[in-house]
Formats: structure tokens, C-alpha cells, sequence
């Protein structure tokens, strides 16, 4: 009787399932048509007639006078840079500020919970001004935007963890004779790991996927990331080609479809984890 | 023991200490200041008191873009809520296929914004090219877009929280109420949903909070058209949303960016009211779990 349950639910399952992720297949399917018949007839496989192969990828490449791959590439630097950044700086800052109960670090803390708190808007014109002012207004000096900006979100994770380890583990490693660095960096930073995990995640995909603070603090016209290539692919109206603008979203999927596919679970609950910020 | 990491503050914290006041503390002090200036670029602020706050509260397009945010945020929180619920009850129990399942829901939380935007509003425009019509023809295609868009990516996230809090309910109570003759019914009215507040809580204040910092995706699914022009000769972009209107307004010109700024400032007090709120309500829970029960391991 159980299993006669179960089975009706996973029918029922399948069918949303799958109606789910139809706009992720119609956007694959379509990047292989001829671009006339992607607004007639969206909804139906490209055949004989309206399938081109590659052609639209060949042609996305290059598409809005600025080559993908260019795009793809300051895209995966800034993340990677700026994860890295904020794992490193941020999990040592927090580890201190545990262990260093004083009023600055009070104070210190205090100013990351109430980041959280503050939306994008209220920041982003004196921050673009700033940001060019102070020289990080190229992909490789963005990182340090983002490790300023998104401070608040991972410092709060880690204080959250550490709080919850074991202060003999260190003790007994101090007189063991390690010094302060190696504490950290043998003893107390491999034990964070789960969180660091999941913070990793979480900026990653938030800096991936952003679009706004790039577009103000970068040069548009020398730099531009994956989100700022495909707004200014949408932005361009008037002869608008459609199966290249879908070929870079395609293009643009798939790296976090295979990621996706191979981390699932970690992904979930790292991003899961964000559920706090406002 | 004295701890000798009192020392280490230059190589521990001083990095990020210095990126978060250049990046946050100081932009922050600065936008609150330059709301109550007029200027170009910060360097160049005149003082001119209030005067921003007036013109934003007389701006037709910020009370249209507030108006149509809080439509926007009980449609979304209703959208988004009611299905997540029901998709998380359904899948919290284990079955062959259920990780699959709950994987293709969370899936769009891992597009970005603006490429949502673009395969929705192609998608939307190649349903509504079979009525003649496309997507920024009416404010109301626009509007109800973007809650579908939104209840699309948001759905999977929801899921998630609401099935934990499922994983948490105690199973003796349920158990006790089916022998004692409760239907499905009463069970879901009577046992599940009160204790599935706090979870039911927190998604919908995320929720709310998300639908009033909702950018990326209303900027590329309608981009705030259709435009309206008004009487004053000022354009209205009808499906615009609060944040966008932020954005907006400090693209018309210099004039402009004083307003701008002022509405941010309004923006983020309205966003951190919300939080506060959630604060609020969460806590209390929290406190009333914990003397019921020895539950209460929630965000």
C-alpha cells in the first residue's frame, strides 16, 4: 500500500519535474535554431528546416563586439580571486575576533551584522565613486570590492562556527609548541572546513552571478563579465539576434550545470546558508 | 594564559578591516550625507538640507514603483509560499527519486538574475506571440511575469527551509493524532501548520525582503516598460520596482543624483525595518519553542 503511494507521487513528480525545467530545454533547444523561427515557433525541435548546428555559438563568440570567451574569463577570475579572498581574510578575521573578546572586535562584529542588513542601493553610488578613486576598478582589483562588501555575510558564518569548537584542540597545540600562524593555519582552519565550504558556495554563486556592482565599478567598454555581456546583448535592441543571445546564455549555463551536478549537496545547503542575510 | 593572537590583529584582521570600511563603512556615511546634497560626484556636494526628501515624496514614479513593489511582494509571497509548502510536504519523506526531484527545483537558484530575465522574456514572448501580443505591451503581462519568474526560482530555495522544518516536527504528535481520529485534514490545520510557524516565518520574510530587492530580474525581463508619459511631461515606467526606480532616477541626469540617493536611503530603512521584524518575530518564536519543547534548532 505504502509503495502504491509513493508510486502515484512519483508520477505526479516526474511530470512537474520536468515542466521545471522546460525553460532551461527550450533555451538549449533554441540556440540551435535559425533565428527567424525562434519567436514564430519557440515551442517546437529544431528540424531540418530551422536547425543550423553551431552557427549561433560561432557566431555568439564574437557577438556585441566583445568576445565571450574575453567575458567568461574575467567572469571566472573575479570569482575565483574574490572567493579565495573572502575565505582566507574573512575565516582568519573571524577566528580573532572569537578569540579576542575586546571592544574593537565587539565593534568590529557588530558593523558586519549590521552590513547584512543594508541592501546594495543604499551603497552603490558613493561606492562606484570610491572604488575608481581608490584604483579597484579592474578585474584584478574588484576582489577587493568584494571582500570589503560581502565581509559582513561571512564573517557572521564563521564567528557562528568557531564559536562551537573545542578551545583545548588549540591549547593543546600551543604547548605542543606551535606559534600563532601555524595554529591557525594547521589546527584551527582545517577544522572549519564545512563552513568553509559552505561560504565558498554562497559568494561564489552571489559574485558569479552579479550584476550590478561589476557594471557600476568596472570599465564596460574594456571589461565585462557574463551577466554584464548578456544585459548588454538584451539592452540592444532593434536587431536583436536571438539564437546568438541564447547561444550565450547556454554558454553561460553550463559551467553551473556541471558544477551543479557533480557538488548538489554541498550547493544546496551553502546556499541554504545565506537564508540570514537581508 | 594570556592568548598571544592579541598580537597578530595587523596580519588577522587588519586586510579586511581596512576593504570593509573603504567598501562599506565609508560609502555608507557618505550616502547618508549625500542624500541631503546636491551633487555630481561625491567630491563635489553642496549641502542643500531636505530639499532631495521633498522631491522624492512629490516623484509620481517613487510612489508608483512602491505601489506596484507591494503588490508585487503579497503576489510573490503567495505564489512563492503556498507551492513550496505543498512541494516540500510532499517531498519530505525519502523515496526513490526524491533527490532528484528536490535538485530540479532548486536548480534555478543558481542562474543569475539577469540571465533569468532574458530566457523568461523570450519564453513569455514566444507564448504570447501565439495571441497576437508580446510581453511589454501591457504593465500587466510585466507584473505577472515577473511573479512567475520569481515563484520559478524561489520555489526551490523555500523547499528547502520548509522541508527541514518538517524533518523537525515531532512525530510522536502526529502518530497521536492519527489514532485519536484526526483527519488530513485537521492534522494539516490542527498539528502541522502550527507547528511549522517559524519556518513559514522566515520564508516569508524572505520572500518579502527579496521581492522589495528585486533588480537583476526586472531589469532584464521588462526593463520597467511599457513607458507612460504623465501630464508633467516625465516618464513613468510602469513595471518598474523600487530598487530599479533607485537606479533609474540617478540615470536621468546630474540634477538627479541628490533624489537618488535620498531613495536609497528610504529603500534601505524599509529593508532593514523588515529585518528588524523578522528579528523580532523569529526570536519570539524561538523563546515560545524552547518553553514548549526542548525544539527550537531553527535559523
Amino acid at each position: 500500500m505504502n509503495t502504491q503511494k509513493y508510486t502515484v507521487r512519483k508520477i505526479v513528480f516526474i511530470l512537474i519535474s520536468l515542466i521545471w525545467v522546460m525553460p532551461i530545454v527550450f533555451s538549449v533547444l533554441n540556440s540551435f535554431k535559425r533565428s527567424g523561427e525562434i519567436n514564430t515557433d519557440m515551442f517546437s525541435v529544431p528540424t531540418g528546416e530551422s536547425f543550423v548546428g553551431f552557427e549561433n555559438y560561432n557566431t555568439a563568440l564574437t557577438f556585441g563586439n566583445y568576445p565571450f570567451g574575453q567575458a567568461f574569463l574575467y567572469s571566472v577570475l573575479i570569482s575565483v580571486v574574490s572567493t579565495l579572498l573572502i575565505i582566507i581574510c574573512c575565516s582568519m578575521a573571524a577566528w580573532y575576533i572569537v578569540r579576542v573578546n575586546n571592544w574593537f572586535t565587539k565593534i568590529f562584529y557588530g558593523a558586519c551584522l549590521f552590513s547584512l542588513a543594508v541592501p546594495f542601493q543604499m551603497v552603490m553610488f558613493p561606492l562606484s565613486a570610491d572604488a575608481s578613486m581608490f584604483g579597484m576598478d579592474t578585474p584584478f582589483t574588484i576582489p577587493f570590492v568584494y571582500l570589503g562588501y560581502g565581509a559582513g555575510m561571512a564573517i557572521f558564518l564563521f564567528t557562528g562556527f568557531i564559536r562551537s569548537l573545542p578551545y583545548e584542540v588549540e591549547e593543546a597545540a600551543v604547548i605542543d609548541g606551535c606559534n600563532t600562524i601555524q595554529r591557525y593555519f594547521r589546527v584551527v582552519f582545517p577544522m572549519l572546513l564545512p563552513v568553509t565550504i559552505s561560504v565558498g558556495i554562497l559568494e561564489f554563486m552571489w559574485i558569479w552571478n552579479d550584476y550590478l556592482l561589476p557594471y557600476l565599478v568596472l570599465d564596460m567598454t574594456k571589461y565585462r563579465t557574463i551577466p554584464i555581456q548578456v544585459q548588454y546583448l538584451k539592452g540592444s535592441y532593434g536587431s536583436v539576434d536571438l539564437g546568438a543571445s541564447l547561444a550565450v546564455i547556454v554558454m553561460s549555463l553550463v559551467p553551473i550545470l556541471i558544477i551543479y551536478m557533480l557538488c548538489q549537496k554541498y550547493i544546496v545547503k551553502g546556499i541554504a546558508a545565506g537564508a540570514v542575510k537581508g | 594564559m594570556k592568548d598571544p593572537v592579541k598580537k597578530y590583529f595587523p596580519l588577522f584582521v587588519l586586510p579586511v578591516f581596512i576593504c570593509f570600511c573603504l567598501c562599506f563603512v565609508w560609502p555608507f556615511i557618505q550616502g547618508v550625507y549625500l542624500s541631503f546634497c546636491n551633487f555630481f560626484i561625491p567630491k563635489d556636494a553642496t549641502f542643500t538640507g531636505i530639499s532631495n526628501y521633498v522631491t522624492v515624496f512629490r516623484d509620481t514614479s517613487f510612489w508608483h514603483a512602491f505601489l506596484i513593489t507591494c503588490l508585487y511582494a503579497i503576489a510573490s509571497i503567495i505564489c512563492v509560499n503556498v507551492p513550496a509548502f505543498f512541494i516540500a510536504y510532499l517531498l519530505k519523506e525519502k523515496f526513490k527519486g526524491v533527490t532528484l526531484f528536490r535538485a530540479s527545483f532548486f536548480l534555478p537558484n543558481l542562474i543569475g538574475g539577469v540571465v533569468l530575465g532574458y530566457i523568461w522574456s523570450m519564453l513569455f514572448d514566444g507564448i504570447l506571440s501565439r495571441f497576437g501580443t508580446y510581453l511589454t505591451a501591457s504593465p500587466v503581462f510585466g507584473f505577472w511575469g515577473l511573479v512567475i519568474l520569481v515563484a520559478w526560482q524561489q520555489i526551490g530555495y523555500m523547499m528547502i527551509i520548509y522541508i527541514a522544518g518538517f524533518t523537525a516536527l515531532p512525530e510522536e504528535m502526529l502518530e497521536a493524532s492519527h489514532m485519536d481520529g484526526a483527519n488530513r485534514f485537521q492534522r494539516m490545520t490542527k498539528i502541522i501548520i502550527p507547528n511549522m510557524k517559524a519556518s513559514i516565518t522566515i520564508c516569508t520574510f524572505l520572500t518579502l525582503t527579496n521581492s522589495f530587492k528585486m533588480f537583476d530580474q526586472n531589469l532584464a525581463l521588462t526593463g520597467g516598460q511599457p513607458i507612460r508619459t504623465l501630464e508633467n511631461g516625465m516618464q513613468l515606467k510602469t513595471t518598474e520596482l523600487l530598487a530599479m526606480n533607485i537606479y533609474s532616477t540617478y540615470q536621468i541626469n546630474n540634477h538627479w543624483h541628490g533624489t537618488a540617493q535620498a531613495k536609497a536611503v528610504i529603500f534601505f530603512l524599509l529593508v532593514a525595518a523588515f529585518g528588524a521584524l523578522q528579528l523580532y518575530a523569529t526570536r519570539e518564536k524561538k523563546e515560545k519553542v524552547k518553553k514548549n519543547s526542548s525544539r527550537g534548532k531553527k535559523v
